[in-house]
């Protein structure tokens, strides 16, 4: 068997008991750039002949170790299908995968320091939620103390001591995610798939296990690849997203790179919300490009990497990057106010511009600032330089 | 669970919102609704009173009357068929001693039951997860497969091994014509051949209920213990048998149950010469003409089936206990 968890009584010393120093060390002995998962032109191909499906199409990408990697797309896009490739109950049709350098596709799952956290969550029925959380332990052979010490760690880490000795049948949803989660953790695997782990927690929980779920990945440099439909919680949990789509990974960056600068119209439109403008590329800038849009204003705009933007092309505005101003003539767009929707920390303005449609402005509101405007009011959109971002497609 | 159903708790519940006029409509309901599942379920009643408990009645009653001189039983009080089920008198000297034969057929009968129902279960769990895996289309052909035995005549099947397992049959002609032995072996007329025989005949009623049990598995269960670690012997051990025991269980009980009890079988491929329960039963009632003998070995028979069943179920529970 692979010796998934060789140092792990290191790292466990590092979960009861965190010295920073200790910490920092651990974190650059792992090596902050170390590759964990490299995915190589990884296809995966469901049937065959007529009804064959493309599930995951040509993905290559690196995951660094203790990187918290998100995987972040519509439904049916092949995310768990990727994570199947990995943790090894799918095999690549073609491509290859390796786990810190070894290519791991003869393992089988159970030789794998791999674990996940289903999104069915497939806890055992016939064995109480301890049970099932030093399942792992059990069929690695570590000594009853350490199984059992380790239990009790997990069980309250994920607040379910109470339960301990319930079966999984008898507790809620939200329960059996936690129990799920503590089941793939209490190995201590080199890296953890978590198959949208916490959608059936409540917003306080969810908050309380994001956190508790970011604790545990600076401490135990344990690699996490992350399923999430939830954009918000891709962006603030994740250190990189990988966008999805149909298969395809579209674009990889951290949050801020996928938020500000989407490449292409899908990013923009699933993260986030966004204003679509059609465009005339003036001159390319170093970096970006300055644009004139049918209004006839000029702006720089960002540029995706790569990609040398010419003629006609589509840029996208975050509805927070503008700015709606009274005088029509005043800003780089100009409208009719159809509808002011009120948001508590923000309101947002539906502009209807003469050629491009919607447009959707949002501003946070400040004391003293309500009201200035009315629907059906002609006004102008003000947009900072540097806001639109060039799209690939 | 039934009387769950009509107890009247609901009763009292359900009445103030659906009597908004004062009539109880509920209460109402309910007692025709009573009134109605008995006259359901008075045919099998009748039945199984009548068809099943008459029998065993009349059994009980000829257990303890003498034997007629040329079978049938005469109508007094005795008790030497329960004597002779375990005990004999010495034709000699008038000394007690144990009826050994028996009680070796009792031990054979118990033996070969449970050595089938083992040879049942280890053919037939594989049998049973490789249908519970096929593309649910494929499933009802392969079980179509599996039941067909049932469509032919017992006495037909059982003749059919015979023809496979004697001296001049099927094996032992390709084993010679092979070469592989000068001497054909003898497998007619063994106890391996009431095993076989068995075992072929039972094998279906394994399969269903474990294949039924197995179906209800989830799969995923199956992924979960191989990312924890488990290898395939210990996700079997530990996951699929704990699962799939009521299945297990069912079907050990149909397998087991028949076996003991099993007559054509050895019968005919026992030869006659080892016997099992059921020929000795049908001996006494036979050339025998021993019918209290013959009722009470009918008795003893069902009272070890309820005996072995009750170990069997309590060992089960509690295994299941002990897992969790
Ligand atoms: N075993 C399979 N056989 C055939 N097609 C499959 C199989 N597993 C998945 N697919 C298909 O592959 C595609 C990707 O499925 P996958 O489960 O990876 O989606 P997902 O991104 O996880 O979606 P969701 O967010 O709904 O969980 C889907 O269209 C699905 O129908
Ligand atoms: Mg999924």
């Amino acid at each position: 068997m692979y010796r998934a968890c060789e140092g792990v009584g290191k790292l466990q010393a590092t979960v009861t008991q965190v010295q920073p120093g200790e910490r920092a060390a651990a974190r650059l002995g792992t090596g902050q750039g170390a590759v964990a998962i490299a995915l190589k032109g990884v296809s995966k191909v469901f049937g065959s002949g007529a009804d064959a499906f493309k599930a995951v199409d040509d993905v290559s990408v690196d995951i660094r170790q203790n990187e918290f990697f998100t995987l972040l797309g519509p439904s049916g896009c092949g995310k768990t299908t990727l994570l199947r490739l990995i943790a090894g109950f799918e095999h690549p049709t073609s491509g290859e995968i390796r786990l810190k350098g070894k290519d791991i596709s003869p393992l089988p799952p159970f030789d794998r320091p791999v674990n996940t956290v289903f999104q069915s969550y497939a806890l055992f029925p016939h064995m109480t939620v301890a049970q099932n959380i030093a399942f792992g332990l059990e069929m690695l052979r570590r000594p009853k103390s350490e199984v059992q010490e380790t239990v009790d760690r997990m069980l309250k880490l994920v607040r379910m001591e109470q339960l301990a000795n319930r079966r999984t049948s008898q507790i809620s949803g939200g329960q059996q995610q936690r129990v799920a989660l503590a089941r793939a953790l209490a190995p201590q695997p080199e890296v953890l798939l978590l198959d949208e782990p916490l959608s059936a927690l409540d917003y306080k929980l969810r908050k309380e296990m994001q956190i508790e779920l970011k604790r545990l990945q600076s401490e135990t440099g344990i690699t996490f690849i992350f399923v999430t439909h939830d954009q918000e919680e891709a962006l603030t949990m994740s250190d990189r997203i990988a966008v999805m789509s149909e298969g395809n990974i579209l674009q990889i960056g951290s949050p801020r790179e996928i938020y500000d600068h989407p490449a292409q119209r899908f990013v923009a439109d699933f993260i986030g919300e966004s204003n679509f403008l059609k465009a005339e590329v003036v001159r390319p800038l170093d970096p970006g490009a300055e644009i004139r849009l049918p209004s006839g204003a000029t702006l720089t705009a960002g540029v995706p990497e790569g990609m040398r933007p010419a003629g006609s092309v589509t840029v996208v505005v975050r509805p927070e990057h503008a700015r709606v101003v009274a005088d029509p003539a005043a800003g780089a767009l100009r409208g009719r106010l159809t509808n002011i929707v009120y948001f508590g920390t923000d309101t947002h303005y539906h502009v209807e511009l003469p050629q491009d449609g919607e447009f959707i402005v949002r501003m946070q509101n400040q004391r003293g600032s309500e009201a200035s405007f009315e629907t059906g009011d002609e006004v102008g959109i003000e947009i900072g330089d540097g806001a639109p971002q060039v799209l690939k497609d | 669970m039934a009387a769950q159903d009509t107890s009247p708790a609901p009763e009292e519940v359900a009445a103030p919102t659906m009597a908004p006029h004062g009539t109880d409509y509920a209460a109402i309901a309910m007692r025709r609704e009573r009134r109605n599942n008995l006259a359901l379920v008075s045919p099998a009643l009748l039945i199984l009173v009548v068809g099943a408990s008459g029998p065993l009645v009349v059994m009980l009653i000829y257990s303890f009357l003498a034997a007629g001189d040329y079978g049938g039983v005469v109508w007094e009080f005795s008790t030497q068929g329960w004597f002779q089920v375990f005990l004999q008198r010495d034709m000699f000297d008038d000394t007690i001693g144990f009826a050994d034969a028996h009680l070796s057929i009792f031990w054979r009968s118990l033996s070969l039951a449970f050595i089938t129902t083992v040879l049942c279960v280890i053919f037939g769990f594989p049998t049973a997860y490789f249908i519970a895996t096929r593309p649910p289309e494929q499933r009802s052909l392969w079980l179509f497969l599996v039941t067909i035995p049932f469509w032919t005549n017992l006495l037909i099947r059982t003749y059919a091994i015979m023809e496979v397992i004697r001296n001049e049959g099927l094996v032992n002609t390709a084993l010679m014509k092979a070469g592989l032995i000068s001497q054909p072996i003898q497998m007619l007329y063994t106890d391996f051949a009431i095993m076989l025989g068995m075992t072929y005949v039972y094998l279906p009623l394994m399969v269903l209920p474990l294949y039924a049990s197995m179906e209800k598995l989830d799969f995923r269960l199956v992924e979960a213990s191989y990312d924890l670690y488990a290898s395939r012997m210990n996700t079997l051990r530990r996951i699929i048998l704990p699962l799939v025991k009521p299945g297990l269980i069912a079907g050990s009980i149909l397998v087991f149950v028949p076996c003991l009890g099993a007559y054509v079988t050895p019968r005919v491929l026992g030869g006659g010469k080892r016997l099992m329960l059921g020929n000795l039963i049908e001996l006494q009632f036979g050339q025998g003409r021993n019918w209290p003998l013959g009722a009470a070995l009918s008795i003893t028979l069902l009272l070890i089936v309820m005996v072995a069943l009750l170990i069997y179920v309590r060992n089960a529970s509690r295994q299941g206990g002990a897992h969790g």
